[in-house]
């Protein structure tokens, strides 16, 4: 049975984790997400099964996750901009042991400590793999309480399906605004798919190994293939976006989470003052959804991509337009919110000088 | 009729060991194999190896294994034996991954007590990066990075990473043995057996600091090593119990 329940977007993930069948959470405190970790404290407790450890950094919590998940549990960590930067390390060696997990990143407003105003700056450092060597991570930008609800637990059947890191990125706004959601029903853990490949001790097998070490070159060159083969099953199988009025748009807002949810009221204004604008809000950042802004091309030859940091997923839209279109773009970085507004006075001022009005 | 004097250990693959000629790693992975046998645990082992020379362990003991990143190891442990607590889950480390890159991982894990079992292999130097200065080398010793000698102003002087654990109150049972003579390598036997013997009793966490030769990163015969490490590294790292709460088991 669902039910409905008025909650904070981090305490949605947790709950929406231990409904997933997470029974690990290891976390270090760092705000804005710290009602993460603390709810997860609690759930894990009266989850039979379930462990909670606060670790000694953000570098011991992410190795007890690749831990829990070489042991076979669901298990996830969470963190903020510099804490994320602290967990590559160990986010390129799971990609490379195809281990799966899952890292929530509430971003901040960065470089360095910035500040802990919602900021979209680790874009990059998301979808461009983030640690060392030639590895992608699945990305989910997450927009609302409900979407947290639903992709954290898409997030782990991910993981374990494609045997890969999965990473949840949203911003202190989503984090700690409160939305009413409504819950899947808990899983049993006992139903999930079982795990040939865990280790716990070599009982009636050979014994097993999970490693990145290759010396082998030529080995370890067919790995990065192996893995090269598996994101390109990824990127055919889930790459996820929302069209919002597209179909007589002269211009088209691309945005994502916390923006994307501003650029929508931007375009709803804009709407009402006879704008023909859409939007397109990539759920999944990595894989990117470069083929429906790719065909878009055909019909339409402004887009406008709106972002909370000085442009990063802006080179996704451009790679994915290829010069067919003109891609603008209108960033506020550093933990700056702006206001539906704003970026309606944006498009506005966009589609008067594109002469968009016209026939 | 000829009598069998030598038997490679159940547990220990048909491999070559890739070990330098006189290293102690190879001796101390023997001694592992026979207490997975003689203990019977084979079944329910999980090993951490480490970044490092011993990080190909796996190519010679026959049990699960999961690899850490450097210094990584008690963390990464700790994740494996709080998701399977009846599991036998140990880390086995060098000087540099335990006592430099991974201090703060080796302290917490043993600060909470956690149920598990560390090997730490201290040979004074980082070996498999061809012999640096390590935080156990001995000061006045020859490394790659301190050419003339450890310093105590420049360098800071040897950390003797056992006896710190052993203030916290997670440590039940912390021994230094080596592998340096045919007594010592019994005594090393005996005191890692101690040690799986109190994780599988549940008692909290354990370490066995191991003095092990590298004659090559120390520019020595295998004999010369040995020698150095009962007369010289033993003056900084003596062979002793350090911490036991645990007794007879």
């Amino acid at each position: 049975m669902s039910e409905k329940k008025l909650m904070s977007g981090s305490h949605v993930i947790a709950e929406a984790a231990v409904r997933a069948g997470c029974r690990f959470y290891a976390g270090y405190p760092i705000t804005p997400q710290n009602e993460l970790t603390e709810y997860s404290a609690a759930a894990m407790v009266r989850t039979p099964g379930g462990t909670f450890i606060q670790a000694e950094s953000e570098i011991a919590a992410i190795n007890m996750v690749i831990g829990a998940s070489m042991a076979g549990a669901r298990a996830m960590t969470s963190s903020s901009s510099p804490g994320i930067s602290l967990k590559q390390e160990g986010i390129s060696f799971a990609a490379a042991m195809e281990l799966p997990l899952l890292v929530v990143n509430t971003m901040r407003g960065g470089p360095g400590l910035g500040n802990i105003a919602p900021a979209q700056g680790d874009y990059f450092q998301a979808t461009r793999g983030g640690g060392h060597g030639d590895y992608r991570t699945i990305v989910i930008g997450p927009a609302s309480g409900q979407e947290l609800a639903d992709l954290t637990r898409k997030a782990f059947d991910y993981a374990d399906h494609y045997l890969t890191p999965v990473m949840i990125i949203g911003d202190g706004m989503i984090g700690q605004m409160m939305e009413p959601v409504e819950f899947p029903d808990p899983i049993d853990i006992k139903k999930l798919p079982t795990k040939p490949w865990i280790l716990d001790g070599a009982k009636g097998r050979p014994s097993r190994l999970i490693r990145s070490l290759i010396l082998d070159i030529a080995l370890e060159e067919a790995h990065n293939w192996k893995l090269v083969k598996k994101y390109e099953t990824i990127s055919r199988e889930i790459t996820s976006w929302e069209e919002y009025q597209t179909d007589d748009a002269r211009l088209v807002v691309v945005a994502y989470g916390t923006a994307a949810r501003i650029a929508k009221g931007a375009v709803r204004k804009a709407r009402e003052r006879g704008m023909k604008v859409g939007l397109i809000r990539p759920i999944t950042l990595w894989p990117f959804p470069s083929r429906v802004l790719h065909e878009m091309t055909g019909r339409i030859k402004e887009f406008l991509v709106f972002e909370m940091s000085t442009g990063q997923m802006l080179e996704d839209v451009r790679l994915a337009i290829e010069g067919r279109a003109n891609v603008h773009f209108y960033g506020r970085p550093g933990g700056v919110i702006s206001t539906p507004e704003e970026i309606a006075g944006e498009i506005q001022g966009l589609y008067q000088s594109r002469q968009l009005d016209g026939e | 009729m000829a009598k069998k004097v030598f038997t490679k250990p159940k547990y220990l693959k048909d491999a070559v060991f890739h070990y330098c000629p006189g290293c102690g790693h190879s001796i101390i992975h023997r001694l592992l194999a026979e207490i997975f046998e003689e203990l019977d645990i084979r079944d329910r082992v999980i090993c951490v190896p480490p970044a490092g020379c011993a990080v190909l362990a796996y190519n010679y003991l026959d049990v699960d294994m999961g690899e850490a990143p450097h210094g990584r190891g008690p963390a990464l442990a700790t994740g494996i034996k709080r998701v399977l607590p009846d599991r036998i889950v140990f880390s086995y480390q060098g000087d540099g991954d335990i006592a430099a890159i991974g201090t703060a991982e080796t302290i917490h894990a043993a600060n909470r007590g956690e149920n598990i079992t560390v090997i730490f292999v201290n040979n004074g130097v980082y070996g498999m990066t061809g012999g640096q200065m390590a935080p156990t080398t001995i000061t006045g010793q020859s490394s790659t990075t301190t050419p003339g000698g450890r310093n105590v102003q420049r360098d800071g002087s040897p950390l003797d990473l056992s006896q710190m654990l052993a203030i916290t109150n997670g440590t039940k049972y912390i021994e230094r043995t080596a592998v340096n003579s045919p007594k010592r390598i019994k005594d090393t036997k005996k005191a890692i057996t101690k040690a799986f013997r109190v994780q599988m009793e549940g008692l909290g966490f354990s370490l066995i600091e191991i003095l092990s030769p590298c004659p090559t990163n120390w520019k020595m015969t295998p004999v010369e090593a040995l020698k150095w490490v009962e007369n010289d590294m033993t003056k900084f790292f003596p062979i002793k119990v350090i911490k036991d709460e645990v007794g007879k088991i």
